[in-house]
């Protein structure tokens, strides 16, 4: 039963705060969301012979995701090229996670048990190479890993091998360098979920016979699994989109979803293929997505 | 009358929230506030009190009724319109500004001259004695000269109210006494309408010209610390200021008998049937048994407190009744549980109120 | 081990292997950096220390074109997005929740969970329709989708900052006698303002190391330094490109080492 002035100040406030979120919304929906929804639309549609799209209906993108239609009989059959592609992505994305698991959680663990002071030093030491040019850091991973690289030269020259090692250009190689590059995205959420770990319940666990092993299992791990559900989505969305690294390190042949789409809009000149092609990493994205909210969703319920 | 009104309230209302969650935070309050009186609202936590405070400050509107500033229809200006400062309970001083600017902060935004806001810095400086800490941030002050920079900054504008809504219960016991006295002093000397708002009885007793007892959202008695402190209207408020004995009685011939059997002279305000009956523990005298014109009582318990010691009598049917005796004056010292004595109410201190 | 005590929280190998980490993590980033000094053009081989590569990389006139490309569309999606940022903190952060609000948080934080070559691919198209159906060609284009993409950074500092923030100050600046514009630019700008530099910082951070979606908006000739490497890295590799990979490092380290100064000054 509020006054009609009441009403209309909560109304005002309503109000003001739509308008001042507006010039933010306004960009991102010209530049960054609204754009989503036209790939939609573009997966529909013809491609024009020098790129871009004529406008007549067609399903053929998304047919070619997964089928390729062969040029003399016309019959369809799956597109090796495009599962082998999509596999890869997955696969590379998955492993990257998983190892960036298994090196980040204690390197969290490491920094979340130091001195404060220690703690702020590590922590700047982690956050620098995360806001560092990724460009960069894929290229000096490049010149580490390349056949006349660092790593090679060194070898030869300590005699350990005699010819060098071929890294680069390769599955490994890509895989090497994701770990690389999203390393700090998998230390920093765990840190956080590490730091608000109440170190007396380990005590406890002692107390009551734990080994180190089953307190790690049965104690730490699943009171820390927020942080480590967020790192790992955080780690595996760049991966499986990325672009940068797979170009530098894996070369022309090893490619992933994103060169594969970027391929599309360049000497492919199928503009709805990519589109396509982008939609569906969109949805398997959603999906990682809504694997994590449920997921954190279920934790806090337990928690 | 003829004193002048600084501000009135006319059945303010204020609900928050809507549907099955709307809370009736003031319910038609009415209260007129006299220029230069310091006046004090009084009640439990969640009774209105900041509530009431923000309404007349312009933070909130009514859901209903008026506020009126010095007889004119203020209940839609905004805060920034309205000639009335607080000195909020948190002190919420301006973090990124020091002490001086702080203070001059009121003046500086209607607009003042620097010269002007200066002299008026430095006489509010002088006022709260802070005369050395015009250059510091807020966060280097203690928590007592923070309370004080809070209090200049609200009277540096010279407000026509002050409102002050809990401004003490930050502060430790001592530091609480201390500045009790001071912002008596600071309302004498600016002659400023002081509105106050506390649940500490003891605060509002010594340093109010008046008192509004609030409870749910309702004010219950209007009055002088005195007259609040012996003639309490209702039983709520007896108990709420001060400790109290409560007896239930029968009107019987002018006087009251008590469910004791015992006959108690007192006013009977035209009333019959059953009454309740207050009486202050101080104003209960205790003498050997048998003292005629007494009460029959048993001593139950005697608890010692330095200056006073409490003593728990129990009458004929059970009733107990505390008396408070100052440890020096009496022979407190030699009651012991099981005694029998004779207790009396002294001229006028039993008072029949609502239940 | 001689020590034998008995610690809770440590847990055997975690410490090796983080100091591993932490080799690992900067050992390339060194070499990269070593190597920017080198006397020759080899990216292995020493061949003793010179400063020959940053004066040449200096007096090469596309290096220096595209560098002051990426400052100008940085410095100019840094301003836009922590601008519109904090305008929307100011929306989101002072009021109960809304049903409206959860919808400006997930529009806000978009930027973040879509792929970047999705919205790389998606802008492509609907730019390169606008600059069919307008003719105009400049750096607009990069600066709208800098700017958007920088929004999340410079939006979490600010918010951050304006959650901390006790809002009894703005009601006291209020109470005396301030207009509601008054208590922004008074109270709530100078409270803000540590938050909004380090978004600014951030987002500025940001703009200038997208490689991905500048690829797909830029028009003919508008390289930045980033896309301009990318180039240099595939055809042949100089240490022309380490002496410049250097250089935005130490930005990069400056403009971090500023915002954890200001934001921790908080606390
Ligand atoms: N913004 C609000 N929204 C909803 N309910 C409120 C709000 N402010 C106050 N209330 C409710 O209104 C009632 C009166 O609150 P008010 O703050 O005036 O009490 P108070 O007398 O100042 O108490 P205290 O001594 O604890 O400060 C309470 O029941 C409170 O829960
Ligand atoms: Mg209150």
């Amino acid at each position: 039963m509020a006054s009609l002035a009441e009403q209309r100040a909560e109304r005002r406030t309503i109000r003001n705060g739509w308008l001042l979120s507006l010039p933010a919304l306004i960009i991102l929906i010209v530049a960054a969301a609204g754009p989503l929804l036209i790939i939609v639309i573009y997966s529909f549609l013809t491609p024009g012979s020098y790129g871009n799209v004529v406008w007549e209906f067609s399903w053929d993108a998304w047919v070619g995701v997964l089928y390729s239609r062969d040029i003399f009989d016309g019959t369809y059959k799956l597109a090796d090229a495009h599962l082998s592609i999509f596999w890869r992505s997955v696969k590379l994305a998955l492993l990257t996670t998983m190892f960036c698991f298994v090196v980040g959680f204690p390197t969290a663990w490491f920094i979340a048990t130091r001195t404060p002071r220690a703690r702020t030093a590590l922590l700047f030491l982690i956050t620098i190479p995360f806001w560092t040019n990724l460009l960069i850091r894929t290229f000096a991973i490049n010149q580490i890993i390349r056949n006349e690289g660092v790593l090679n030269t060194a070898l030869l020259y300590l005699g350990v091998i005699d010819e060098p090692l071929v890294i680069i250009y390769s599955d490994f190689a890509v895989f090497l360098g994701m770990t690389y590059v999203y390393l700090p995205l998998m230390v920093l959420p765990l840190f956080a979920a590490i730091d608000r770990f109440d170190m007396r319940l380990l005590e406890a666990s002692y107390d009551l016979y734990a080994t180190r092993w089953q307190v790690l299992r049965r104690i730490i791990v699943p009171i820390v699994k927020p942080g480590i559900i967020a790192g790992s989505i955080l780690v595996f969305i760049p991966a499986l989109g990325a672009y940068v690294t797979p170009r530098i390190l894996g070369g022309g042949r090893n490619m992933m979803i994103g060169n594969f789409i970027e391929l599309q809009f360049g000497q492919g000149r199928n503009w709805p293929l990519g589109a396509a092609l982008s939609v569906t990493l969109l949805v398997i994205v959603g999906a990682a997505l809504m694997l994590y909210v449920r997921a954190s969703m279920r934790t806090t319920n337990n928690g | 009358m003829t004193t002048a009104i600084a501000v009135e309230a006319q059945s303010a209302r204020k609900d928050y929230g809507s549907g099955q969650f709307a809370v009736r935070a003031l319910d038609d309050v009415s209260v007129r506030i006299e220029k230069g009186s310091f006046f004090t609202l009084l009640g439990p936590s969640g009774c209105g009190k900041t509530t009431l405070l923000r309404l007349i400050a312009g933070f909130e509107t009514p859901s209903a009724g008026k506020i009126l500033l010095g007889g004119r229809d203020i209940t839609y200006d905004p805060p920034n319109k309205r000639p009335v400062n607080t000195v909020f309970q948190s002190y919420a001083l301006f973090p990124h500004l020091t002490v001086a600017q702080n203070i001059g902060f009121g003046l500086q935004m209607l607009g003042r001259p620097k010269r002007e806001i200066a002299a008026a810095v430095d006489k509010m400086l002088a006022l709260v004695q802070l005369e050395d800490f015009a250059g510091r941030k807020p966060q280097q002050l203690s928590g007592g000269q923070q309370q004080r920079v809070a209090l200049a900054r609200a009277l540096a504008p010279e407000p026509e109210v002050l409102l002050l809504d809990e401004p003490l219960s930050a502060l430790d016991l001592k530091l609480r006494k201390e500045m009790q006295r001071e912002l008596k002093r600071l309302q004498t000397e600016t002659g400023i309408t002081f509105i106050f708002v506390t649940h500490d009885q003891e605060e509002a007793l010594t340093m109010s010209d008046r008192i509004a007892v609030m409870r749910k959202g309702n004010i219950l008695q209007i009055g002088a610390p005195r007259e609040i402190y012996n003639h309490p209207k209702d039983r709520f408020v007896a108990d709420f200021i001060g400790e109290t004995n409560f007896l239930s009685g029968t009107v019987e011939e002018g006087a009251i008998r008590l469910t004791s059997g015992d006959l108690v002279e007192a006013p009977t305000q035209g009333r019959s049937g059953k009454v309740t009956l207050a009486v202050r523990p101080e104003q209960v005298r205790i003498s050997g048994a048998g003292d005629p014109g007494s009460l029959a009582a048993t001593v139950a318990d005697s608890v010692y407190f330095g200056t006073d010691t409490h003593c728990h009598l129990r009458l004929a049917d059970g009733t107990e009744i505390v008396a408070r005796l100052q440890s020096a004056a009496s022979g407190e010292a030699g009651l012991a549980r099981g005694d029998q004595v004779s207790l009396r109410f002294e001229a006028g201190a039993a008072q029949v109120v609502d239940e | 081990m001689a020590d034998t005590r008995f610690s809770v929280s440590r847990l055997p190998g975690f410490s090796t292997i983080a100091v591993g980490v932490f080799i690992i993590l900067y050992l390339p980033i060194l070499m990269l950096v070593i190597y920017s000094f080198n006397g020759g053009n080899s990216i292995a081989v020493w061949e003793g220390f010179s400063l020959q590569w940053y004066p040449k990389a200096w007096n090469n006139e596309q290096v220096r074109d595209v560098t002051m490309r990426s400052l100008t569309i940085a410095s100019a999606a840094a301003l836009i997005s922590t601008t519109v940022a904090l305008m929307a903190a100011l929306g989101t952060t002072r009021r109960k929740q809304t049903k409206g609000q959860t919808f400006v948080y997930l529009m806000i934080n978009q930027p973040l969970m879509v792929p970047e070559i999705v919205t790389a691919v998606a802008l492509l198209i609907v730019f390169a329709a606008i600059k069919v159906a307008t003719g105009y060609q400049g750096l607009g284009y990069l600066i709208l989708a800098h700017s958007a993409f920088c929004i999340p950074f410079a939006y979490l500092p600010i918010r951050a900052r304006l959650e901390g923030m006790d809002l009894t100050l703005e009601t006291a600046a209020g109470d005396l006698y301030a207009t509601p514009w008054q208590t922004f630019r008074h109270v709530t700008l100078p409270i803000v303002m540590p938050g909004a530099i380090a978004g600014l910082m951030l987002a500025f951070v940001t703009s200038l190391d997208d490689v991905i979606i500048t690829l797909f908006v830029k028009s003919a000739g508008q390289d930045t330094l980033p896309t301009y490497m990318l180039a240099q890295i595939r055809r042949s590799v100089s240490a022309e490109v380490n002496a410049i990979s250097t250089l935005l490092l130490v930005l990069t380290v400056i403009l971090l080492t500023g915002f954890f100064l200001l934001t921790r000054k908080r606390t």
